[in-house]
């Protein structure tokens, strides 16, 4: 998609002072103390604005904010279950296209957005997401990936970072590592469906991530943006410390920012060297109990990975 | 005008869904359902329904699709039988709770293990208490009608409404019905618009999260709109009927007028039961067939008043409730027990054509006889339900 890259490459972006001061996504929700996750659907909403329609999962970010009888939300949302975002937005957009084609309403332009957590993305609602990639319905998804299902109470996903502590997956004598798997690299399953954008973003990099939001959703056809979103709940941080955290993930090539843009790989950053994982990982309970020999296995993965990950983009 | 054709119960229901000019369909292929997706998407193909259709990946983003688009505004429909009803089953409850007009067809199929692709109700039964409208119909002019009440009625209340056709018996079966002019049921089902679909210019928050202190209130409002289906869709039947000359009604009589035994049956099976009932009446029986037109909401009051000078009823149910007999024969107790005791008919309940076991005619004539023995021998426990024709 030509028009597509080209609004990659020259897409007007976000700068600071003329990010906008309207909200849709309001105060008064029940979000945890530095929650980055709440911060992450803030600043998407303000780049998305308000030709938008909200589908949400299952999960923190619908529970607190949607309490009966108030809602946090000023653009239309809609929640109806755990695993079914990607048909719902589906439906949304075919409705759209359907009652515009007969007539039934007057022509608009209208966002369709999907919003997910880790669990509700790459766990269980992976097949309606896939589904709805594949038949290329117009519409950006983003999941906010805090790494675990924090809202029952920080119990593993498959977005769970390797020896990382949770409920369900606890430090034990007999299994001191915490998750003794992988993340799933939920990105490239997204870039696998061939998709005209895939990105991946972090609230401690609000522009950057805004300005990912705008050329997804101008895109036509799916988009897919994966939002690291920091949890001092689940990954035991202090409440002050989820930028730098998101940061540090960034820095140390744990979770590194890039895009795909039908297919062709772009690093968001230049980082001449990574910072070593054990940055990272100090600053979070979650990880205390790791031994230099899985914080070593960690690292070598990361290492490898970045750099394949450049080979991609060319570098 | 009107028009004479020969068409599979499947055809019949597309040509409903046609007819309607529905905006979204989402379908997953099932068998014995397949040939009313295979119908719809030709239609869409051939430019004669202008609708998106979405060809889901599963049943379970079928109904969220729907679900999706219904919130939208459209005016959507769906249609699923068996397993896809049970992966379904999770979004089922959205429409009903959300208010969200969907329309659905079953083509009825029996439930794995063992896996079986034909008929019985144990799907329809499963979803009975979610809050879909239920009507079964036992013919393919039925399934044709049946569909267009449903927009009608959906779209008034506010509530998903589901038609059940088994499946093969009528899904498969070419019958001779009459269809309606385009116009006809256009105008019959008018358009409509939702008070509340998602659009910037008016936002909403659909789907919030109740805690204890509102949940419930929730649950009885649903109830009490929900109640008030029955008379939106009686009084749909009743335009229906004047305007296209075919009755319905929730409990409908057949060669009741005299009986004192009266057969219970939903779906294709009252075809046969009703030639069962001709040969009994031929043989000097005075038994009468009550045709169950309406599962949900369950019509207790005209369940009574049919069977007010009936002294036997005789239920037959596609499907088990394990552990307490036929789920139809257990309501038909249950609507009764509020008679005085000197009306109250018995209820004696079979269990027969499970996973597309055939009950030929001499089967109904068997269950009467059996269940006359049942009741002088004093049999009518639920747990005595009988499974017919079933080899011991």
């Amino acid at each position: 998609m030509a028009e597509g890259k080209e609004k990659g490459k020259e897409g007007d972006l976000f700068i600071p002072r003329l990010v906008t001061t309207d909200e849709y996504f309001v105060s008064g929700h029940r979000a945890c103390m530095g929650c980055g996750e709440a911060l992450a659907v803030r600043l998407v909403c303000k780049a998305l604005g308000k030709n938008v329609i909200i589908v949400i999962a299952t999960g923190c970010m619908e529970v607190v904010s949607s309490q009966l009888p108030w809602t946090s939300w000023r653009v239309p949302w809609i929640h109806t279950i755990f695993e079914n975002v990607g048909a719902v937005v589906s439906g949304i957009e075919s409705a759209y296209k359907a009652r515009i084609r007969k007539g039934r309403i007057a022509p608009k332009d209208v966002k369709f957005v999907g919003f997910a957590g880790d669990g509700g993305t790459s766990d269980i609602g992976l097949q309606a997401l896939s589904g709805a990639m594949e038949r290329g319905h117009d519409f950006l998804y983003v999941c906010f990936d805090n790494e675990a299902y924090m809202n029952t109470g920080i119990q593993r996903s498959s977005a769970t970072p390797y020896g990382a502590w949770t409920t369900t997956a606890p430090v034990g004598e007999k299994q001191p590592l915490g998750q003794m798997t992988w993340k799933k690299n939920m990105p490239e399953i997204a870039v696998a469906h061939r998709i005209p954008y895939v990105a991946t973003a972090c609230p401690s990099y609000p522009l950057d991530l805004m300005d990912k939001v705008r050329r997804g959703v101008d895109i036509e056809g799916p988009a897919y943006i994966h939002v690291l979103s920091p949890c001092p709940t689940g990954w035991r941080t202090p409440p002050n410390l989820t930028i730098e955290v998101g940061r540090l993930a960034v820095e140390t090539g744990v979770f590194p920012l890039y895009e795909v843009i039908d297919g062709e790989y772009r690093l968001s950053l230049e980082l001449p060297e990574l910072k070593p994982v054990r940055e990272y990982t100090k600053k979070q309970g979650r990880f205390r109990h790791l031994s230099d020999d899985a914080i070593e296995r960690i690292q070598a993965r990361v290492e490898a990975d970045y750099a394949r990950l450049k080979s991609k983009a060319g570098l | 005008m009107t028009r004479r054709v020969g068409l599979e119960g499947s055809f019949a229901v597309a040509e409903a869904v046609r007819m309607a000019n529905a905006d979204v369909i989402a379908a997953y292929p099932i068998t014995p359902q397949t040939h009313i997706v295979e119908r719809l998407a030709e239609m869409i193909a051939d430019g004669e329904l202008d609708a998106e259709f979405i060809c889901v990946e599963s049943e379970h983003s079928a109904m969220s699709a729907c679900v999706g688009a219904s919130a939208a505004g459209a005016r959507v429909f769906t249609c699923s039988a068996g397993q896809g009803l049970e992966l379904m089953h999770e979004v089922l409850y959205i429409p009903s709770s959300m208010r969200l007009p969907v329309v659905a067809v079953a083509a009825n199929r029996a439930l794995s293990a063992p896996l079986s692709i034909w008929c019985d109700h144990s799907d329809a039964m499963s979803i009975r208490d979610i809050g879909w409208i239920q009507m079964f119909a036992e013919n393919n002019q039925q399934a044709f009608d049946l569909t267009v009440c449903a927009f009608r009625v959906a779209e008034s209340v506010l509530f998903p409404a589901m038609v059940h056709i088994d499946g093969f018996f009528l899904s498969h079966v070419i019958e001779d019905i009459e269809l309606p002019d385009d116009d006809a049921v256009r105008d019959f089902i008018p358009d409509y618009e939702h008070p509340f679909v998602l659009d910037p210019d008016k936002p909403v928050s659909m789907g919030c999260f109740a805690p204890p202190f509102i949940y419930a209130e929730t649950k009885k409002a649903q109830e009490v709109a929900f109640e008030h289906t029955k008379s939106e869709l009686m009084s749909v039947w009743d335009d229906f009927g004047r305007t296209f000359g075919r009755h319905y009604s929730p409990v409908e009589p057949y060669k009741m007028e005299d009986a004192r035994i009266a057969l219970l049956t939903m779906g294709s099976y009252s075809e046969t039961a009703m030639l069962a009932v001709d040969e009994m009446r031929e043989e000097g029986a005075d038994v009468g067939l009550l045709r169950l037109r309406l599962w949900r909401p369950f019509p207790f009051a005209e369940l009574r008043d049919a069977v007010k000078n009936v002294e036997l009823v005789v239920v037959l149910d596609r499907a088990v409730s394990f552990g307490m007999g036929g789920p139809v024969c257990s309501e038909v107790r249950a609507a009764l027990y509020q008679m005085e005791n000197k009306n109250k008919p018995h209820v004696i309940g079979f269990i027969g054509g499970l996973g597309g076991r055939d009950i030929p005619i001499a089967g109904f004539k068997y269950m009467v006889k059996r269940a006359q023995e049942r009741v002088k021998d004093k049999k009518e426990e639920m747990e005595e339900t009988e499974l017919f024709g079933v080899r011991e």
